[in-house]
């Protein structure tokens, strides 16, 4: 079995074991840390699809992370005032309809902002992408129906047919769940015909379009896809806090996204999981060991940027199959 | 509403515009020339804000402190010049943009820790308190009037520096092949610290002036760096024209429609629902604006291809 094959199934399984193990001990907040670590590796995996896969650099992916967020809030916060939204539709407490419409909004906006910002490319692309994150995050802080500034709380944790996810352990297993239907799609999808066109257009975008594809279109469908996924990530990661605010849609969130890809490896299965988990633990350890922990995470990162390429999984298995 | 007001704004959406253009203009430099995208920037500016009410209050001199500004913004961006950005310009976005981001991080903690958490305030000096009346009977802010001042003469400055003398057409030289200009002689590292040191100045003393207006605190580089960033897209990366212009409509765009809007809407509905959509959308405005450009001018008004 190849390195990067072992370390795809461990990683996931050392995650899942954290958590059992913690239950187990009786320390829920490890199983709170492990369920962050699996929410954020479920949007980084949105993300990676766009950034590993396409070579798209966005940098407004906390947008996509935020509608997830707000299309929770919105909906659980119509639920328990019992009024409905524009007079019309009930709010609900249930997750699978939750999710259902943080995916589709999600979707949407990727639809939007992915057709204007796709026209161009490069920095352009990067800086496009951070101002529209940028624009709705002012929207939120300006419009007051949902809390503006302060957020939006919600006081129980929504319903799963047939699961008390008022337990930790079962929210934890809610979320690891969806973090392997979607590992196992980004690998289906990474081998598709669709994303062997999406991979060869952002190596060679000329022979690409020598052989007849359309970058631009491939683009936009796998950028549509990794918000989508992004909004799921963004929907369960507000349902953990109880809570969404106009940061989970700040340019920060954006940032630690792409760190937590390129912390694990860029455009590898686990990569997400790998930063994911390595940046819960040294938030974990390192804000412990002093309130300025930002300074070390800046130096770990500017570290790995400029002397480890391949990132954490790219250390263990080689650097064969890393980014261009 | 009156037309008094309206001039009012008008003077404040030039000054916003011409402090963007301070940020802006550095961005687009360091980007037309050495073909690097620098999230860092807005801690450069939080650097000569920082550096200029620490200044002030040694010395209780307005002029001394911004000097320190520019010096230090300089300063620092020429070390970090020499010990990280060389290293990002034959690497691709992505690693720039994470380089960039990780400086941030490290500036800004480093800033909270020297400074703590509180914010600072640096006072204008006595002969720029207060108003001034302009022809026509208007009373302005002296302090915003000198803004927009400096700023219209380092515009100036900037294109007469670009344009007519030997270090400028270097720096275009550079832009357009920077293997050639080597080839001719040129210390094209000696080049590019000064390209980023003179950007780093001049966001280090938008920070000090602006400083004089808002609070001096940790990430107020931030809002005002994805402002300038979408300047740049705007006018066009690389062109120092597109920058002016850009900073201009975006200034101008913010500042009158957060006075403008709810007023319109005043027209079709109730005064507090117009005020929270006028607000909302007002906050959305410049970035509207960037995508409606884009829409028709995918490289900017004055960009080449993209």
């Amino acid at each position: 079995m190849r390195a990067e094959t072992l370390l795809n199934l461990s990683l996931p399984a050392l995650l899942l074991a954290t958590a059992l193990i913690a239950h187990w001990l009786d320390e829920p907040y490890i199983i709170t840390l492990a369920t962050r670590a699996a929410i954020l590796a479920l949007a980084a995996v949105g993300l990676n699809l766009a950034l590993g896969l396409g070579g798209l650099v966005s940098l407004g992916h906390a947008a996509f992370f935020g509608i997830g967020g707000y299309a929770m809030g919105i909906l659980a916060f119509h639920a328990q005032t019992f009024t409905p939204l524009w007079g019309l539709i009930e709010g609900t407490k249930s997750m699978p309809v939750i999710w259902l419409v943080a995916v589709v909004a999600a979707a949407l906006a990727a639809l939007v902002i992915g057709a204007l910002s796709l026209r161009t490319s490069g920095v352009y692309f990067i800086m496009i992408t951070l101002a529209f994150g940028q624009m709705l995050f002012y929207f939120a802080i300006s419009w007051p129906t949902y809390g503006g500034e302060d957020g939006l709380s919600i006081y129980l944790r929504n319903d799963f047919p047939g699961v008390n996810t008022l337990l930790p352990l079962n929210y934890f297993l809610i979320c690891f769940s969806l973090l392997a239907v979607v590992l196992v799609l980004f690998d289906r999808l990474a081998k598709s015909p669709f994303g062997l066109a999406l991979q060869a257009a952002r190596q060679t975008p000329a022979r690409a379009e020598a052989v007849g594809l359309t970058p631009y279109r491939l683009r936009l469908v796998a950028f549509v896809i990794s918000g989508a996924i992004t909004g799921l990530a963004g929907a369960l990661f507000a349902d953990l806090n109880r809570f969404v605010s106009p940061n989970m849609l700040s340019w920060h969130m954006s940032g630690e996204l792409i760190i937590l890809i390129v912390l694990g490896g860029l455009a590898r299965l686990s990569g997400p999981v790998a930063g994911a988990m390595l940046f819960i633990t040294l938030e974990y350890f390192l804000e412990g060991l002093s309130t300025y922990w930002h300074v070390y995470l800046g130096a770990i990162l500017l570290g790995v940027v400029l002397f480890a390429r391949g990132g954490l999984i790219g250390l263990v298995a080689g650097r064969e199959v890393a980014h261009d | 509403m009156s037309a008094a007001l309206l001039i009012e704004q008008l003077l404040n959406g030039l000054q916003f515009g011409v402090m963007l253009f301070l940020m802006a203009a550095g961005l687009t430099l360091i980007f037309g020339v050495m073909g690097l995208i620098n999230l860092a920037h807005g801690s450069l500016y939080m650097i000569g804000a920082f550096a200029a009410a620490g200044t002030a209050a040694l010395t209780g001199s307005f002029w001394l402190a911004l000097a320190a500004a520019l010096m230090a913004a300089a300063l620092v961006g020429a070390i970090v010049e020499m010990v990280v950005i060389r290293r990002l310009y034959d690497r691709d976005h992505l690693d720039q943009v994470l380089a960039t981001f990780a400086l941030i991080l490290i500036f800004s903690e480093g800033t909270r820790f020297l400074f703590g958490s509180l914010p600072l305030y640096l006072d204008t000096p006595d002969i720029l308190s207060g108003p001034t009346t302009l022809p026509g009977g208007l009373d302005y802010s002296k302090y915003r009037l000198f803004i927009i001042g400096v700023g219209l003469a380092i515009a100036g400055g900037l294109f007469w520096l670009i344009g007519r003398t030997r270090l400028g057409i270097q720096i275009r030289a550079g832009e357009a092949d920077r293997e050639m200009i080597a080839a001719l002689g040129v210390d094209i590292r000696k080049l590019y610290t000064l390209v980023f040191a003179l950007g780093a100045a001049l966001a280090g003393l938008a920070g000090a002036m602006i400083g004089a207006i808002q609070a001096v605190e940790v990430g107020m580089g931030e809002p005002v760096l994805i402002l300038a960033f979408v300047v740049i897209v705007i006018g066009g990366i690389g062109s120092i024209k597109g920058a002016f212009i850009g900073a201009l409509l975006v200034g101008l765009t913010d500042t009158l429609g957060r006075v403008l809007l709810p007023q319109v809407f005043g027209l079709i509905m109730d005064a507090s629902s117009a005020t929270t959509v006028g607000a909302s959308l007002a906050s959305m405005a410049i970035y509207i604006l960037m995508a409606g450009i884009l829409l028709f001018r995918p490289s900017g008004l004055f960009g080449g291809q993209t």
